[in-house]
C-alpha cells in the first residue's frame, strides 16, 4: 500500500502539471495542434490510473484546453470522478472543469446529483460553496427539482458566505424548476432584511432579476424596497434597487412622485458616477410622471459628464442625454453648444453619438449653423467610414420630417452640391436621390437647381474619378435628368448638351449613360426650339449633325439600355435633319415628344379618386380561371405596379347634375386639402396659412454674388442671407404689429414677444409641395419586387398558432431588411420579442436574392378560436442600393379549420363521446357534389384535418380536435349530407362552412 | 446581468473565458475573435464601451493584458468597469508574489476568485479579504 502511494507520486513527478501544458504550448507555436494532440493522448493515459492525484492534474489540463476551445467532452465521466474526490483540493478542480465543460445535454450530469447533495450538506463551508458556485453552471431541470429543498435549506445556513451563494443560486432554480418558486418565495423575501449586507445584495439581485421578468407580482415588494433604498449605503445594492423601481414605476405611476425625492438627494449626495448615472436614467425613463425640475437636474449633472475628460462619462453622458431628447427636445436643445464640442472630440463613438443627438435638436432656426457646423467636419474627417456617416446624417438632419426646417432650398442645393466633392463616398446615390426630390418638389429651385446641375455636368470630371457602384458618379444621373427634364430653365441649353455627348460619358455606369442619352435628346428638343425662332435654319441643322456624329458612340454600348435608347434616338434625329433639309419646321412636334409636366403624385392619391356611380368594381369582368391557372399567371411586380399606376377606374356615363354636383364637392375638398397641389402659384398662400404663419410675402432672395464659380457654390453665403432675410421679416413684422396696434386700441391687440425669435416667425423661404406624410414614390425609379405570401395555419399547443409564410422575390434586385408586421386584433396577437412594442415589426431573419424564395414562421396567440378572422399586414423591405423602404399589404386568413388538429380516435371512444349528451347538433347538405365517396373523405382529411374512425358502407364517421379541446364529430354520407356534432356550437357552424366552400369551388 | 467574462493578450488569444449564459462550444471561438478585435482596435482615447450585436462590451486594458466583459442592456456599464477594476486588484493582492504572466499558469486559482466575486452573471462580493478568504484557506490545505 505505502509503496503503491510513493509509487504513484514518482509518477506524478514525470507528468507534465497545467504550467508545464502551458509553457509547452507556447514554446510549440508552429505545430501547436500536433503538440496538443500529444498532450491529449497523455491525458487519456493519466486518466486511466487510479491515482485521484494523476486524474485530478489532468482534468485541470483538460479545462485549459476546453477553453482553447477544444472540445473534452469525452471525459466527462473522469471529471465526475474528480468531483467526488473527499479531497477539497481535487474536489475544487473538478467543480471548475464541470462548470465549464458541463451544459444541459451533457448526459452523465444525472449521476452527479447524489455527489452534489453530500457536497451541499458537508460540515466543510468551502466545499458546499464549491458546490454551489459549480452548480450554477450547470444546474439542469433535473437537478433543480431533485436539490431545491437542499439550496433552500442552505438559505437559512449559519454562515453568510453560504447563505449568500444559496441566494444566487436559488434564481437559476427557479428558471429551471419554476414550481419552486412559490415555496422559496417567503424566505428569499425575508434574506431582503439579512443581517449580512453581502446576503441582502444577491437577494436584492435574484428579486430584481424576478421582477425584470414579470414585475407585477413584485409590487407588494415596493415599501420593502424603499426602505432598503433610503437606508443602505452599498453602491452595488443601491443601483439595482433603483433599477428594480425602474422596473416598477410603469405598473404604479404613484411610485414615481414618492421615488423622485429619495432619487434626486441621491443625484445631488452621491459621488459615485455609476449611481448617479442609474438615478439620472430612471428619472429620464420614468418621467413621465415627474416636475420639469427634476429633467432639469438631470440634464445639468448630465452636462457635467459630457464635460469631465473622462471618456466613458463622456459617452454615457450622451447616451443618456439622447434618452431626454426624446420626451424634452428643448431642455436638452440650450446644451447644443456642447453637444457640438464633441464633435470634435478624438474617439469616433462619441463623435457619433453627438451626431444621433444633433439629428433631434434642429430646428428652423439653428438648421444652417448645425449642417455648417458639419460640413466644416466632413472636411476634417478622417477615414471615410465616419465621413460617410457624417454625410448621411447632414442629409437625415436636412429631409427629416418631409424638410420641415429647411427654409432656403437653395442653401440645400448647394449644400448637396458641396458634398459630391467628398472622395470615395458611397453614397452617391443618397445624394442623387435628394437632389431629384428637391428639384421635383420644390417648384421655386428648379432655376437654380438646373444651373447648379449644368455646372456639374460641365465638371462631371472632377466626379467620375470614383467609377465604383453608389459612388459619387451616381450624382450625374440626378444631375443629367434634372437637366433634361427641366430643359427650359437652361440658361445655356447648347453647352450642357454638348456636355453629356462627350465621348468621356461612355465610361460611366450603364444606367447613367441610359439617362444621358435620354435626356439629350430632350435637350435637343430644346435646343431645336430655340434655334428655330431665331429664323437661322443654320444652326438647328448643325445640332441634329452633332446628335448624329456623337450618338453612334452610345450605340456601340455594351449596356442594352443605353444601346437600344441612343439607335432609338438616332433613327428619330436622322428623320429629323431630313425634315430639315425640306425646310419643314420640327421643333414644335420634336418638343410635343417630351411634353407635360410631372406632378409629385402621393403613393395613395388613386384611393382618392371617386368610383362612379354603377361601377362595380368587385364585379367580374370575365369569369375567373380556375384557380391553378391564375397563380401561374401572376403578372410580375415591375407590372403590376405600373399597372396600378395607370390604371383608372372606367368613368361611366353621368349625367350633367350629377358632374356638377360632384365639381363642386372635389373643390370644396381640394379647398380644404392642405396638401393639394394646384398648378397656379398661389398655392403657396394656401400653405402658408395652414402652417400658421401670419401672411407673409416671401422674399425674392436677390443673389448679389455670381453662383457661376465651376462646380463651387458656398452654401455659407446663405447662412448669412437667411440671417438678413429673417431680419427683414422681423422688421415687417414689426411694423405690421405697430400698424395693428395703432388700428386697435393699445392694450387689446395680441401681445407679442418681438424679441427673441420663435420658431413659427421663421417663413420658409421655398415651400416643398407635401403630398401627404410619406415621401412620394416617384423620386427615382424603383423596381418593385412583390413578395407572395403563402400562410399555412399550423398548429402547436393552447392558445398559439404558428403561421409559415414563404416569401417569394419576384423582382431582379436583392430584398434586404424585410420587416413582417401585423395589426393585432383583439383576439389575435403576433408574439414579439420580449421588450418591443406592441406594433413593432418582426425581421425576417433572411434576406432574398432575386427569383430565391424562403420560409419564416410566426407564432400567433389567439385567444377564441370559434370564429375565423382576418388580419391586415405589411411587410417593409429595402431593394438593395436604393435607400427607401418599400411597403407590401396583405392580409392573413385564420380559418377555423386551421384551429383544428388531426386526431385519430377510436370507435368505441368515439361511439362514447357522441353518447355523452354534451355536444350540439347540426347538418349541411353539400350541392352539386359528384365525386366519388373517397375522394369527399379524403378532401375532408386533408382540407379540414380530420381523421376517419370508421366507415361502414354508405357513410363514414370522421372526427378532429381543435388546439383548445373542442371535439367535433362528422358523419358523412354518400347523399353528401353531413350531421356534425361538436361542444361549441359557433365552431361547428364555421368549420361546417368552411367545409361547404371547399366543395362549392371543386 | 453579465454574459461573459474575458482575458486576452494584446495577440488576441483568450487567457481565461467565463460564460455565464450558455454559449455553444464551437461559437465561443467566433465570438471570442470577433468581441477582441472589436476591442483591441480601439485607440486608448476611445471609451471603454462598445455596443455590439443585441449587447454591450465594457473593456479595460491593463499593461498587454485586456478584461472584456459582455454585459447586457440593463447592466450599469460604470459599475461593472469599477467591478473590473476590482477584479484586478484583487489578483495583484493576491498574485503579488508572482509576475503577472504567470497568472496564467495559476488559471484555476483565477477561477476561484473570479467565482467568489460574480456568480450567476450577478456580483457576489466585492470585497477584497473575503474573496480571497476561501482561496487563502485552500492555499493552507495544499501546504499542510
Amino acid at each position: 500500500m505505502a509503496l503503491k502511494i510513493v509509487k504513484g507520486s514518482i509518477d506524478r513527478m514525470f507528468d507534465k502539471n497545467l504550467q508545464d501544458l502551458v509553457r509547452g504550448i507556447r514554446n510549440h507555436k508552429e505545430d501547436e495542434a500536433k503538440y496538443i494532440s500529444t498532450c491529449i493522448d497523455e491525458i487519456k493515459q493519466e486518466l486511466k490510473q487510479d491515482n485521484i492525484a494523476v486524474k485530478a492534474n489532468a482534468v485541470c489540463k483538460l479545462t485549459y484546453l476546453q477553453m482553447l476551445g477544444y472540445d473534452v467532452s469525452w471525459a466527462a465521466f473522469n471529471i465526475v470522478e474528480v468531483m467526488s474526490s473527499s479531497k477539497f483540493t481535487y474536489k475544487r478542480i473538478g467543480y471548475l472543469a464541470a462548470s465549464q465543460c458541463f451544459h444541459e445535454s451533457t448526459d452523465v450530469i444525472m449521476l452527479t446529483t447524489n455527489q452534489i447533495r453530500k457536497d451541499l450538506s458537508s460540515p466543510n463551508q468551502y466545499d458546499t460553496g464549491v458546490a454551489l458556485t459549480g452548480l450554477s453552471c450547470f444546474v439542469t431541470p433535473d437537478l433543480a427539482r431533485d436539490l431545491a429543498n437542499d439550496i433552500m435549506t442552505l438559505m437559512s445556513h449559519t454562515k453568510p458566505y453560504i447563505r449568500k451563494k444559496a441566494v444566487l443560486i436559488m434564481y437559476k432554480v427557479f428558471l429551471k424548476y419554476p414550481e419552486s418558486l412559490r415555496p422559496a418565495f417567503p424566505r428569499l423575501k425575508e434574506k431582503l432584511e439579512d443581517p449580512d449586507p453581502g446576503v441582502q445584495s444577491a437577494a436584492v439581485n435574484v428579486i430584481c432579476e424576478l421582477a425584470r421578468r414579470n414585475p407585477k407580482n413584485y409590487l407588494s415588494l415596493a415599501p420593502l424596497f424603499f426602505k432598503l433604498m433610503t437606508s443602505s449605503t452599498n453602491n452595488w445594492v443601491l443601483i439595482k434597487i433603483i433599477k428594480l423601481f425602474g422596473a416598477l414605476t410603469p405598473l404604479e405611476p404613484r411610485l414615481g412622485k414618492k421615488l423622485i425625492e429619495p432619487l434626486t438627494n441621491l443625484i445631488h449626495s452621491t459621488s459615485a458616477m455609476s449611481l448617479l448615472y442609474e438615478c439620472v436614467n430612471t428619472v429620464i425613463a420614468g418621467q413621465y410622471c415627474c416636475s420639469l425640475g427634476s429633467v432639469v437636474l438631470c440634464v445639468q449633472k448630465l452636462r457635467i459628464l459630457i464635460e469631465d475628460s473622462d471618456q466613458n462619462l463622456k459617452y454615457l453622458g450622451l447616451l443618456a442625454m439622447s434618452k431626454i431628447l426624446k420626451t424634452h427636445p428643448k431642455s436638452v436643445q440650450s446644451h447644443k453648444d456642447l453637444i457640438l464640442q464633441c464633435l470634435d472630440d478624438k474617439d469616433e463613438s462619441i463623435r457619433l453619438r453627438a451626431l444621433d443627438l444633433l439629428y433631434g435638436m434642429v430646428s428652423k432656426k439653428n438648421l444652417m449653423e448645425i449642417v455648417k457646423k458639419l460640413m466644416l467636419h466632413v472636411d476634417k474627417a478622417e477615414g471615410t467610414t465616419y465621413r460617410d456617416e457624417l454625410l448621411t446624417k447632414i442629409i437625415d438632419i436636412c429631409c427629416q420630417s418631409n424638410y420641415q426646417y429647411i427654409t432656403n432650398f437653395e442653401w440645400y442645393i448647394s449644400i448637396l452640391v458641396e458634398l459630391t466633392r467628398l472622395e470615395g463616398t458611397r453614397h452617391g446615390h443618397l445624394i442623387a436621390s435628394q437632389m431629384l426630390d428637391v428639384a421635383i418638389r420644390v417648384k421655386a429651385i428648379r432655376v437654380f437647381a438646373v444651373a447648379q446641375m449644368a455646372t456639374l455636368l460641365d465638371n462631371a470630371h472632377l466626379l467620375t474619378g470614383n467609377m465604383q457602384r453608389n459612388g459619387i458618379c451616381e450624382v450625374l444621373y440626378a444631375a443629367a435628368w434634372i437637366c433634361g427634364e427641366f430643359s427650359e430653365h437652361l440658361e445655356n441649353p447648347m453647352q450642357t448638351l454638348e456636355a453629356m455627348l462627350r465621348p468621356k460619358v461612355a465610361t460611366l455606369p450603364g444606367h447613367i449613360q441610359a439617362v444621358y442619352v435620354q435626356n439629350a435628346a430632350k435637350l435637343f428638343a430644346t435646343v431645336l426650339k430655340s434655334q428655330e425662332g431665331n429664323t437661322d435654319g443654320t444652326a438647328a441643322q448643325e445640332t441634329s449633325q452633332l446628335m448624329i456624329e456623337r450618338l453612334p458612340l452610345f450605340v456601340q454600348s455594351a449596356n442594352l439600355e443605353v444601346q437600344e435608347r441612343a439607335s432609338c434616338i438616332l433613327q428619330l434625329v436622322k428623320y429629323i435633319q431630313k425634315l430639315q433639309q425640306k425646310d419643314v419646321e420640327v421643333a414644335e412636334e420634336v418638343s410635343a415628344l417630351f411634353a407635360g409636366e410631372l406632378n409629385p403624385v402621393a403613393p395613395k392619391a388613386q384611393k382618392k379618386v371617386p368610383v362612379p356611380e354603377g361601377l362595380d368594381l368587385d364585379a367580374w369582368i370575365n369569369e375567373p380561371p380556375s384557380e391553378s391557372e391564375s397563380e401561374d399567371e401572376q403578372p410580375k411586380a415591375i407590372f403590376t405596379k405600373e399597372e396600378h399606376k395607370h390604371s383608372r377606374p372606367r368613368h361611366t356615363e353621368v349625367d350633367e347634375k350629377e358632374l356638377a354636383k360632384r365639381r363642386e364637392a372635389r373643390k370644396q375638398e381640394q379647398a380644404n386639402n392642405p396638401f393639394y397641389i394646384k398648378a397656379s402659384p398661389s398655392s403657396q398662400k394656401v400653405y402658408q396659412e395652414s402652417t400658421g404663419v401670419e401672411h407673409i410675402p416671401v422674399v425674392q432672395i436677390d443673389l448679389s454674388v455670381p453662383l457661376k464659380v465651376p462646380g463651387l457654390p458656398m452654401s455659407d453665403q446663405y447662412v448669412k442671407l437667411e440671417e438678413e432675410r429673417r431680419q427683414k421679416q422681423r422688421v415687417e413684422k414689426k411694423k405690421k404689429e405697430k400698424k395693428k396696434r395703432k388700428e386697435k386700441h393699445s392694450g387689446r391687440g395680441k401681445k407679442r414677444d418681438s424679441g427673441p425669435e420663435s420658431e413659427e416667425d421663421i417663413t420658409p423661404a421655398h415651400m416643398v409641395d407635401i403630398v401627404t406624410e410619406e415621401m412620394p414614390e416617384n423620386a427615382l425609379p424603383i423596381h418593385t419586387p412583390i413578395t407572395v405570401c403563402d400562410i399555412q395555419g399550423n398548429l402547436q399547443d393552447g392558445s398559439q398558432v404558428v403561421v409559415s409564410v414563404i416569401f417569394e422575390n419576384k423582382c431582379d434586385g436583392f430584398l434586404k431588411s424585410m420587416e413582417f408586421n401585423v395589426l393585432d386584433s383583439l383576439n389575435a396577437k403576433l408574439q414579439r420579442p420580449e421588450g418591443s412594442g406592441p406594433h413593432d415589426g418582426l425581421t425576417v431573419p433572411f434576406q432574398l436574392p432575386p427569383g430565391v424564395s424562403n420560409e419564416a414562421r410566426f407564432v400567433f396567440t389567439v385567444q377564441s378560436i370559434v370564429m375565423p378572422q382576418k388580419l391586415k399586414g405589411t411587410l417593409t423591405f429595402i431593394v438593395k442600393d436604393s435607400s427607401t423602404h418599400e411597403k407590401l399589404d396583405f392580409k392573413l386568413h385564420f380559418t377555423c379549420t386551421s384551429y383544428l388538429i388531426t386526431t385519430p380516435c377510436y370507435s368505441d371512444a368515439f361511439a362514447k363521446l357522441l353518447e355523452s349528451g354534451d355536444l350540439k347538433c347540426s347538418s349541411v347538405r353539400l350541392e352539386g357534389v359528384s365525386m366519388p365517396f373517397h375522394h369527399l373523405l379524403a378532401r375532408i382529411c386533408f382540407h379540414h384535418h380530420f381523421s376517419v374512425v370508421e366507415r361502414i358502407d354508405s357513410c363514414s364517421s370522421m372526427y378532429s380536435r381543435s388546439i383548445q379541446g373542442h371535439h367535433v364529430c362528422l358523419l358523412v354520407k354518400t347523399t353528401v349530407s353531413i350531421d356534425a356534432k361538436c361542444d361549441e356550437p359557433t365552431l361547428l357552424g364555421n368549420v361546417l362552412d368552411e367545409i361547404k366552400q371547399t366543395f362549392s369551388q371543386c | 446581468m453579465i454574459k461573459f467574462v474575458l482575458m486576452v493578450n494584446r495577440q488576441g488569444q483568450t487567457r481565461l473565458s467565463r460564460y455565464y449564459q450558455p454559449v455553444e462550444l464551437s461559437r465561443r471561438a467566433a465570438l471570442e475573435a470577433d468581441v477582441v478585435r472589436c476591442c483591441l482596435s480601439r485607440k486608448k482615447e476611445q471609451c471603454s464601451f462598445v455596443e455590439y450585436k443585441d449587447f454591450r462590451l465594457v473593456y479595460r486594458q491593463y499593461a498587454a493584458l485586456y478584461i472584456v466583459v459582455g454585459v447586457s442592456d440593463a447592466e450599469n456599464e460604470l459599475s461593472v468597469y469599477e467591478l473590473v477594476h476590482n477584479f484586478v486588484e484583487v489578483l495583484d493582492k493576491y498574485f503579488s508574489r508572482v509576475p503577472r504572466h504567470q497568472i496564467m499558469f495559476n488559471l484555476d486559482r483565477v477561477h476561484v476568485i473570479l467565482d467568489e466575486m460574480i456568480q450567476n452573471g450577478h456580483v457576489v462580493e466585492t470585497n477584497r479579504s473575503r474573496v480571497l478568504a476561501p482561496l487563502t484557506a485552500l492555499d493552507k490545505m495544499a501546504d499542510g
